[in-house]
């Protein structure tokens, strides 16, 4: 227990700023400020289990992240029947000649020895079959995304509830992360920063200009939920005789009857945001759970000091008889999935997939600033950090403005710097985010909550 | 005639914009690879020192203006360049001082730099947005262009116009200017050589008498000459906004890894790689074929190898290939 002391006092003071915010602002704002810190904690325990495990940069993460996201999409829209018809033949046909391109590739890697005759072999054959894909798809991306551009104009999903997406989302994050993994884990660690952070942007330019897959920049709205919508339970009378409960102290010092009823209206939309918001913190909050007992689990396994063995010292672990590309590759694909589910997650929540709001600052940067924040190699810390970091992006304009109004006092309201200052509240946050990374790395290298390593 | 029309044609739509934009990416890259060669770190700051310089740079241009102070045909802001230099310096040596000195003595591992840039590099967005706002701006004035379509058409009677816009111009000859210096500071002043032994082996030139302090504050000021420059050119060629500038750091990124990253040459001919693949792949080269081929032979598509929708995505694969094959990029850079 008092191992742990540090570990409670900060997720208390955390739960205790966020409950302050509830209390002065509104629990909706609360509630979605924790929504979004508990996916924080899903990409950041993600990215822990590369960096604070393995010691792999991956800068990769808003890629992961719109993968999920994507899968979202493709598991929960109803399938667009007529686009289907119109341009499925000559997708799926492409999608059997991507493979088959690949296996042939494989086949002359495995079959022949390394020559440069076989590096020519191997491009002409990806060439080849590039300019074949485009006479083949072309005509079926344009008859797809002609079938009612404005409302689909692409193929839609499998119509299937949007959870199951989670899981989909780890798969398709875990096979990118393969592919990347094979590729480029071979490099240096700041090479595989650069080429990761690459990778990623070439991720969201496909996800941004296949407009049959994903549509695109015109975004995907209204996805399924798996919680009740707001209208709906506006109307149920359950919820409305909660809500009645719950305020009944102060419904009862309105003594007007109509007044009254307009009073209990209000109630209702209002506890019904909270409600549907306090759904997803359920599920949200299971995902960690689980995610955080295996990740600690793994931790503590052989496994996981395997791990520890190969980030301290690759050569000695090398030489115990450990593979370490394998390892890596593994840890690599295991952390990208975590992501995906996040990604995954995020989309389910906001109820939309808008391709164009994938920006590194924001879903890489960021999430590494709650790493390096948190505590690296401790999921504990890990988490603190997602919440902490989010929590500040979020409050940062309202203490910014705060501050701003502190130090400008002694002017007037219309004077121009006082004016300047407040309309460029909202980049106050990357300023606290810098100035907090620097003094973080400067004075508490290992983070808030450092990495504790205990033989068990 | 028609293939004088199909080559004007490439010259138009593919070199000179290449050759411009390639120009900006070499400046660039130049400045990552100095970093990356004598403070031994991939500075993810790159693209937003480079907003800051040309922020200070479009400030002295608005303050000049107010004053009535332009350079005629010449854009303001070339004036602006030299004061916009000495901030642009005085920002980075803060910021070395405050941030990058003490993990350079503690001898931390590139990685540790690596992240501590990124917090310089939220922290010098954040001053840049608050100083000048997020929005696009453009701060060129003077002569737009050096040749007309029209007129070209009309002095040549071809069918195909060529346009120069004075700010290629301007990029092209600063980049040679500047480079060509550059390269005779390295190669040729004392200077200049003890900046390359050091980078070559550290151990090595610090017992041959060479001042760390010294070869750092001069790395920086180069920086600080290459980072405005190059960011200035870039806002006068295209325009000013922060986010495109954080972005860009990734194509120049991406050319000073493809070619050779340490090595200031190669990072020189990397930004070129990359900028004529960028657009060689995505131009449509239908009425290029119009021109050449027989008017039976006439295509019906685009010919387009790429949408321009994968710009950023072409250089980016190219630098996967090129770490795939040859990890040192293709003109030697340091060891992988």
């Amino acid at each position: 227990m008092r191992k742990n002391l540090n570990v409670i006092a900060a997720y208390s003071i955390m739960m205790g700023l966020i409950i302050l915010v509830g209390i002065f602002q509104s629990w909706n704002i609360a509630l979605s400020i924790f929504n979004l810190c508990l996916i924080s904690a899903v990409m950041t325990m993600g990215a822990n289990i590369q960096w604070g495990y393995a010691g792999l940069i991956n800068f990769g993460i808003m890629g992961f992240t719109a993968l999920g996201g994507l899968a979202a999409v493709l598991i929960s829209v109803n399938p667009v029947q007529e686009a289907w018809s119109a341009g499925g033949t000559n997708i799926l046909l492409s999608l059997f000649l991507i493979i088959g391109i690949v296996l042939a590739v494989r086949f002359v890697l495995k079959r022949y020895q390394k020559s440069k005759i076989r590096n020519y072999v191997i491009g002409a054959i990806i060439i080849s079959g590039i300019i074949i894909i485009r006479f083949v798809s072309e005509p079926g991306i344009e008859a797809i995304e002609k079938v009612n551009p404005a409302r689909t104009g692409f193929l839609g999903g499998l119509g299937l509830p949007i959870i199951f997406s989670w899981i989909v989302g780890a798969f398709f994050a875990g096979g990118l992360a393969f592919v990347i993994g094979k590729v480029a884990l071979g490099l240096r660690a700041d090479y595989l920063a650069i080429a990761t952070l690459l990778i990623s942007e070439i991720v969201i330019a496909i996800i941004k200009h296949e407009d049959w897959l994903t549509r695109g920049v015109k975004n995907v709205i209204g996805l399924k939920r798996p919680a009740p919508y707001e209208v709906n339970l506006q109307q149920t009378d359950w919820f409305i005789n909660l809500v009645e409960k719950f305020n009944s102290g102060k419904l009862a010092l309105i003594s007007d009857l109509s007044e009254r009823q307009a009073a209990l209206n209000q109630f209702v939309i209002e506890g019904s945001s909270v409600f549907v918001k306090l759904c997803y913190s359920g599920l949200f909050l299971v995902v960690v759970i689980i995610l955080l007992i295996l990740t600690q689990k793994a931790l503590y396994s052989p496994w996981g000091r395997m791990m520890r063995a190969i980030r301290d010292n690759e050569e000695a672990a090398n030489a115990m008889g450990k593979n370490v590309v394998k390892q890596h590759l593994l840890i690599f694909v295991l952390g990208s999935a975590i992501v995906g589910i996040a990604g995954a997650m995020l989309v389910t929540q906001d109820g939309l997939f808008t391709p164009g709001s994938y920006r590194p600052l924001r879903y890489t940067f960021l999430i590494w600033v709650m790493v390096i924040i948190g505590g690296s190699g401790n999921n504990f810390g890990a988490i603190l950090g997602g919440f902490v970091v989010w929590f500040l992006w979020i409050e940062a304009a309202p203490i910014g403005l705060y501050l701003i109004n502190l130090t400008t006092s002694g002017l007037e309201d219309t004077h121009f710097l006082k004016v300047h200052l407040i309309e460029s509240v909202p980049y106050f946050r990357f300023l606290m985010m810098g100035i907090g990374l620097l003094l973080i790395m400067r004075y508490r290298p290992k983070g808030i909550l450092p990495e504790k390593i205990e033989i068990k | 005639m028609d293939f004088l029309n199909a080559l004007i044609l490439l010259l138009n739509y593919i070199f000179v914009p290449a050759l411009a934009y390639g120009s900006q990416l070499a400046i660039g890259a130049i400045f990552v690879t100095l970093i990356y060669g004598i403070l031994r770190f991939a500075n993810f700051a790159t693209g937003d020192m480079m907003s800051f310089g040309t922020m200070v740079a479009i400030l002295f241009t608005w303050y000049f203006q107010s004053m009535g102070l332009t350079l005629g045909f010449f854009p303001t802001a070339l004036l602006a360049i030299p004061f916009a230099i000495l901030f642009m310096g005085l920002y980075m040596l803060i910021i070395d001082k405050f941030v990058f000195k003490y993990y350079r003595l503690n001898k931390s591992p590139p990685v540790q730099l690596a992240m501590v840039s990124i917090g310089v590099m939220f922290v010098t967005q954040a001053v840049v947005r608050i100083i000048i706002g997020p929005s696009d701006r453009r701060f060129f004035d003077g002569e737009k262009f050096l040749i007309r379509a029209n007129e070209f058409k009309e002095m040549t009677g071809l069918n195909e116009g060529l346009a120069i816009k004075s700010t290629q111009v301007i990029t092209i000859a600063v980049t040679i200017i500047l480079v060509s210096t550059l390269f005779w500071f390295l190669n040729k002043t004392k200077t200049g050589k003890s900046m390359r032994a050091y980078s070559d082996n550290e151990d090595l030139a610090l017992l041959s008498g060479i001042d760390p302090k010294k070869i750092v504050m001069i790395t920086w000021m180069i920086a600080a000459i290459l980072a405005t420059i190059g960011g200035v050119l870039y806002g006068l060629d295209k325009s000013f906004k922060p986010f495109t500038y954080f972005n860009n750091m990734l194509p120049i990124f991406a050319a000073a890894i493809v070619g050779g990253i340490g090595n200031p040459f190669g990072a020189f001919l990397g930004g070129y790689v990359i900028a004529f693949s960028e657009i060689l792949l995505t131009y449509a080269y239908k009425k290029f074929f119009m021109y050449v081929l027989p008017e039976s032979m006439e295509p019906d598509g685009l010919i387009q190898l790429l949408s321009t929708d994968y710009k950023f995505a072409v250089s980016f694969s190219i630098l996967v290939i090129v770490l795939l094959y040859r990890p040192s990029g293709i003109f030697k850079g340091k060891i992988l």
